[in-house]
């Protein structure tokens, strides 16, 4: 591993000045994305700014609205009452990653900033990754994809975004708070990510420097029906192989609001609006779940390892759709 | 990152730290290579060698020890990242000469085969019973699934955890 400065920020404006002032300069939160890459040889900055003690650990309702600190740790969102009463498949999807020693290092705002888990770009001696080396080729497409991404993803690169609590908050409209040397800015965390089929290299719209400073999280309206459902080769301790996260508003029979997020299988957490259009105005029931699950995987691009995942993340959805509304299979 | 790595090899200054790190209640000043992880420090500079190496990259539990209460990776986390933080490994749980009740129970229920994973192990199943998830024998499989066994001594490790439990003594020590 390259040697590296260590620096504890206690401000916000310092940690900002520091990685701004030096292109090599990266912050470390939790660690558990940053330390593991820098091991692998993937990534070698030249100064870490440890931002685990700034003050930014904790959450604060706000109005309909939850605001959740950077660094308040995935096991500590878990535990939020807040969270546990009006976003249960925020809840349900915290729970369902990593381990528990993980989620009390893994931060919130190191969370949707975590890097693909594709073996390819996590092996520097891989001469072919797009997103490592720009223009150099996609090994994974030539090689053993299965964790790999179906939508937004194409030849360039398959790289997935394997963040189970993004899923979630696509679908929820959450907004991302970012601090940056010149001010602050906000952003919807759907419109935050970038396509690895466009640009394999760039992965969202964060400027060097700029940090995540809280994610603020619209509640569900009082009596929403929702759920998180994972789909593993394991049952606990592994990365999804399809996830879909809904949450439904159902009167009178009728779905009122959808809201779908779909993991596992885009190269961004993936928001599945037209499948929502679909289901808004129609009564729930398996025909609608299963035209909707249509809808949703309808753009994708896949390989032949990769194909099952078209049905898979149908069924999926349909699942869950099921299981929050109540329509018996 | 490794301490052998750092030992040995001039490091310039600047990448170095003079860190304070407080374990199992013994404070200790060490002057490491910023590389140096919290495992490294534990086994390379305080003899600690209770905690384990076995994938030092976050993925077997192994080296699981508790930071200001909380079970985490010593192999994911800086030594420099601990300072003022209090640390607390496998040699910490036990309390006047007598194992920590979950310490008995492994051996009492044959918890382990070859034992690689076994200080780990016990530093999560503290950890668990101290945040009220072993209720149920899927909730303790469950919320330990972050470490890993290759001997596969699971049963046992999961009949322990039940054992101390229904005792009500998991927390009476640490
Ligand atoms: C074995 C293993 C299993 C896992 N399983 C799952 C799983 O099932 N589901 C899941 O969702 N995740 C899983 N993860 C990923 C894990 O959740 C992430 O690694 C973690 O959330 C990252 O958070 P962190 O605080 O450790 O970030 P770090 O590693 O510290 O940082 C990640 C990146 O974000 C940058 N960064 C961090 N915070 C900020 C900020 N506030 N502003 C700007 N930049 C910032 C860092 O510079 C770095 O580039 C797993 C990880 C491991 C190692
Ligand atoms: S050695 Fe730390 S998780 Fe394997
Ligand atoms: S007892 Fe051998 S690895 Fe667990």
């Amino acid at each position: 591993m390259r040697s590296f400065e260590y620096v504890r920020a206690t401000e916000v404006s310092d940690a900002v000045r520091l990685v701004s002032a030096r292109p090599d300069a990266a912050y470390l939160a939790g660690g558990t994305t940053q330390l593991d890459l820098m091991k692998d040889g993937v990534l070698g900055p030249g100064m870490l700014v440890d931002i685990t003690r700034l003050p930014l650990a904790g959450t604060e309702r706000r109005g309909e609205a939850l605001h959740v600190g950077a660094l308040t740790t995935m096991e500590e969102l878990a535990a939020d009452p807040t969270v546990a009463e009006r976003l249960p498949l925020v809840r349900e999807a915290l729970l369902k990653g990593a381990s528990t020693q993980l989620r009390n290092m893994a931060t919130i705002g190191g969370n949707l900033l975590q890097r693909t888990r594709c073996r390819y770009f996590r092996d520097p001696d891989v001469p072919k990754c797009n997103k490592r080396l720009p223009g150099s080729g996609c090994a994974a497409v030539e090689g053993v994809p299965r964790m790999h991404a179906v939508l937004g993803a194409n030849e360039r690169c398959i790289a997935l975004h394997a963040s189970d609590l993004a899923v979630p908050l696509v679908a929820l409209d959450a907004v991302v708070h970012i601090q940056g040397p010149t001010g602050e800015r906000r952003i919807l965390l759907r419109d935050f990510y970038l396509l690895a089929s466009e640009s394999p290299d760039v992965e969202n719209h964060l400027v060097h420097g700029e940090l995540i400073t809280g994610v603020e999280i619209p509640l569900l309206p009082a009596g929403a029906l929702s759920g998180y459902l994972k789909v593993r080769d394991r049952m606990s301790y592994e990365f999804a192989l399809t996830s879909a996260a809904v949450a439904l508003v159902i009167s009178d029979g009728i779905i009122h609001e959808a809201r779908i997020g779909l993991g596992g299988v885009g190269s961004r957490p993936w928001r599945a609006l037209d499948a929502e259009r679909e289901l808004v105005g129609s009564p729930p029931g398996t025909e609608a779940f299963r035209r909707a699950a249509r809808v949703a995987v309808q753009d994708a691009w896949t390989l032949p390892g990769t194909a099952f995942k078209v049905e898979l993340a149908q069924r999926c959805l349909v699942r869950e759709l099921r299981t929050v509304s109540g329509v018996a299979a | 990152m490794r301490a052998d790595i750092s030992r040995g090899t001039t490091v310039p200054e600047v990448f170095e730290t003079v860190t304070e790190l407080t374990v199992n209640g013994r404070p200790s000043v060490l002057s490491l290579d910023t590389r140096v992880t919290l495992l490294d420090a534990l086994r390379d500079h305080l003899g600690l060698v209770g905690t384990k190496k076995g994938c030092d990259q976050g993925a077997c539990g192994a080296c699981t020890v508790h930071v200001n209460g909380k079970r985490v990776l010593s192999c994911l986390t800086l030594a420099a990242q601990c300072e003022g933080r209090a640390v607390t490994t496998i040699e910490g749980v036990a309390r006047a000469g007598a194992p920590h009740p979950v310490q008995e129970a492994f051996v009492a229920r044959d918890g382990f085969q070859c034992g690689f994973c076994t200080p780990g192990q016990i530093m999560s199943a503290i950890a668990l019973i101290d945040e009220e998830r072993a209720g149920t024998d899927d909730e303790i499989r469950e919320f330990m699934s972050g470490n890993l066994c290759r001997c596969g001594a699971y049963p046992n490790m999961v009949a322990a955890i039940r054992e101390v439990v229904s005792e009500g003594n998991g927390n009476a020590v640490i």
